[in-house]
């Protein structure tokens, strides 16, 4: 316990000195949360759209009136056929067009279900994704409109919508609990891997293991201080987020700890099994860096709904940690949920496998 | 076999690359033992094992009795490792270095003093004590990296090239704290590729190519060396080596000393066809003792020249 605590303050030593590293370990987590909060959080303006009524009817020319109601789009283009919907889109006219169809007043009028086309110009996926969102939103108003004026029950038409967020839940509040888990995955997995392969690399290691302390003395000591810069980083991620993005905690703190710590751990495994099979500094950190933290950032829900992704990467979503991590995350905060079985049992699993592997490697490394 | 520091037919591969092949050595307390050696001898893999980081493949390593492999951990509380590396942390103090180590040791606070004393006394570091290592100079790192390894009293040092790329007043000094560690007690293994620190071992092991080509006192490994032996001084030394080697008389050998050339060779018909050759170019022949480099590459080339037969 005592070269425990010995290497877990030369650890320490090493962090404050470095202040550059701390700097970005401390300041990250900030710029982060400032950055994904704000940006993410923007609401669209003014989104261009281009109008192609072949009904030229009144309930169409309602229609494209209601367009403009929100503020969010601006009509820059009235098209007379479906041929100028493409070129439009390649000059970067418009980000998308609205095309009612012939008979579309007919059908209203007639209550039977009408059709109406939303295109949407797909290279920027973020803005089309919103474009078609409110292009949507828009036209389900107005089928609601339709529907209440000739007092029947049910809508004239329906938009099947495709949800790519919902436009009730602010960004910022999805966003936090994913930076939590980016924030521990990059601090425990990288920073400890980097430790570790930075000691192999110089040869102190090998100083140290000429010593009389056993392999988890060393690991237990190395990890430790990183584990507590782990657990600063979410605090500050979940303060700003609380503070100056007013993410709700609907659920327990000790839930949200305790799942944090688990998921420490997993990070701090898979950092261990990387400088343990790293044969250099070098490729500790590329590997730390693609391993832990481009996956959590692209396939763990983060910001692509996993939902969305093809069926063959989906499995590998569901292989990741932050996954499941970010689904307890978001429940405990916005849901307030607090026990999550399923989710537990895989974390859990996990912990102990990559722990085991880990520790395994290790062990062998020093033969 | 009571000695401190005992090898017996140590072999160690790495997958399918030999790098000790079958060493034998022992280091009596109180005794400087050299490993002398190119790089890739296999000094470092010898030492290793006996530290505990490496598991021998066939073999015994033992310290003061205890077996390197299953006895690690009592191996380890009485044996100090210097790697070859600059091994401490650079952004930690000489005194914050050395707590650490002596708090890996387990070093009880009482002695601990008392050492630490002992150790900024003989290494001269006290007004550095507050000093990153990483700004000593490469004298003082190697005291520094020396003090660490002797923080909780060994009884057995073994240094992995400590004096590698120290300048040569450093080196000197470094050498004479060694001897008054053996003079102390302690048993010492240290390599080194420096032929000229050979002299300053009690033994010494020439190793090349994982095996001992030659070992005992340094005088008695030079006095093995099979053959005669000729400097040759006072001439162009490349213009000299050239005519030699037009003669092409069987069985001389022409080795390139710094300002000389050694000529081995085996009977006084060579040596006078030596002399004829250069006859003229002002060269000085002149019978010569043989040093340890002599005993070193006669008897590699043989070592060789079996490998290839």
């Amino acid at each position: 316990m005592k070269r425990v605590r010995a290497l877990a303050a030369k650890e320490l030593l090493h962090i404050l000195r470095d202040r550059r590293s701390l700097a970005v370990a401390v300041l990250m987590p900030v710029v982060m949360v400032a950055l994904y909060g704000a940006v993410i959080d923007m609401e669209m303006h003014d989104l261009p759209v281009a109008v192609l009524d072949q009904d030229h009817s009144d309930n169409s020319r309602e229609l494209v009136r209601s367009l403009g109601a929100g503020g969010f789009i601006v009509e820059t283009a009235r098209l007379e056929q479906a041929a100028q919907v493409e070129p439009g889109f390649r000059r970067g006219a418009f980000m998308a067009a609205l095309v009612i169809p012939r008979g579309y007043s007919r059908s209203v009028a007639d209550g039977e279900p009408a059709t109406v086309q939303v295109l949407v110009d797909g290279s920027d996926a973020a803005t089309a994704a919103m474009a078609a969102n409110y292009l949507q939103a828009v036209v389900q108003r107005e089928a609601r409109r339709i529907a209440a004026g000739s007092g029947g029950g049910a809508p004239a038409f329906t938009v099947r919508p495709r949800v790519w967020f919902n436009p009730e839940l602010r960004s910022a509040h999805f966003v936090v609990p994913g930076l939590v888990a980016l924030v521990l995955m990059m601090i425990c997995a990288i920073l400890t891997s980097i430790a570790i392969a930075r000691e192999k690399e110089t040869g102190t290691l090998e100083q140290i293991l000429t010593t009389p302390i056993r392999p988890a003395e060393v690991i237990a000591g190395k990890v430790l201080p990183y584990v507590g810069l782990g657990a600063l980083d979410a605090a500050l991620i979940l303060a700003i987020g609380r503070f100056a993005f007013h993410v709700p905690m609907n659920g327990s703190w000790f839930a949200l700890a305790a799942y944090c710590l688990l998921f420490i751990v997993i990070a701090l495994g898979a950092g261990l099994l990387i400088s343990a099979k790293s044969p250099s500094l070098r490729v500790a950190m590329m590997a730390a860096v693609t391993v832990t933290m481009l996956p959590t950032m692209i396939l763990s829900g983060f910001m692509f709904p996993v939902s969305s992704m093809p069926a063959p990467l989906q499995v590998l979503c569901r292989l990741l940690p932050a996954t499941h991590f970010l689904v307890v995350l978001r429940g405990v905060m916005l849901r307030g949920v607090n026990w999550f079985p399923h989710e537990t049992a895989i974390l859990a699993v996990q912990a102990v496998v990559l722990l085991v592997l880990a520790i395994r490697s290790f062990r062998l490394r020093l033969e | 076999m009571n000695d401190a520091i005992v090898l017996d037919g140590l072999f160690k591969g790495y997958g399918a690359v030999p790098a000790v092949r079958g060493l034998s050595l022992s280091v009596p307390a109180g005794t400087i033992c050299g490993l002398i050696g190119p790089d890739g001898a296999g000094k470092t893999t010898a030492m290793r094992v006996l530290c505990g980081l490496l598991r021998a493949d066939r073999g015994a390593a033992r310290v003061l009795g205890h077996d390197c492999a299953t006895a690690a951990l009592e191996v380890k509380r009485h044996l100090g490792y210097m790697p070859q590396r600059f091994s401490l942390y650079p952004d930690l103090t000489v005194g914050e270095n050395l707590r650490f180590f002596a708090d890996l040791f387990d070093v009880p606070a009482a002695e601990r003093k008392r050492r630490d004393a002992e150790l900024m006394a003989f290494s001269r570091l006290e007004p550095f004590r507050g000093r990153r290592a990483g700004q000593l100079s490469g004298g003082m790192k190697q005291k520094l990296a020396l003090s660490c390894t002797l923080i909780h009293t060994p009884a057995v040092l073994i240094l992995d090239e400590p004096t590698t790329g120290v300048d040569p007043v450093s080196r000197r000094e470094f050498w004479r704290i060694l001897r008054e560690l053996a003079g102390n007690g302690l048993a010492l293994l240290v390599s080194t590729p420096y032929m000229d620190e050979a002299a300053l071992c009690d033994d010494i092991v020439l190793m090349h190519a994982g095996r001992a080509l030659a070992q005992g006192t340094p005088a008695a490994v030079a006095a093995s060396f099979p053959r005669r032996l000729l400097e040759v001084t006072g001439a162009d030394l490349i213009e000299a080596g050239r005519r030699l080697r037009e003669a092409s008389i069987v069985g001389l050998d022409v080795q390139r000393y710094g300002d000389c050339l050694h000529l081995v060779h085996d009977d006084q018909a060579q040596a006078d066809a030596a002399a004829r050759a250069l006859a003229g170019t002002g060269a000085v022949l002149a019978p010569l003792a043989a040093g340890i480099e002599d005993v070193f590459v006669e008897m590699m080339s043989r070592a060789d020249a079996e490998v290839a037969m």
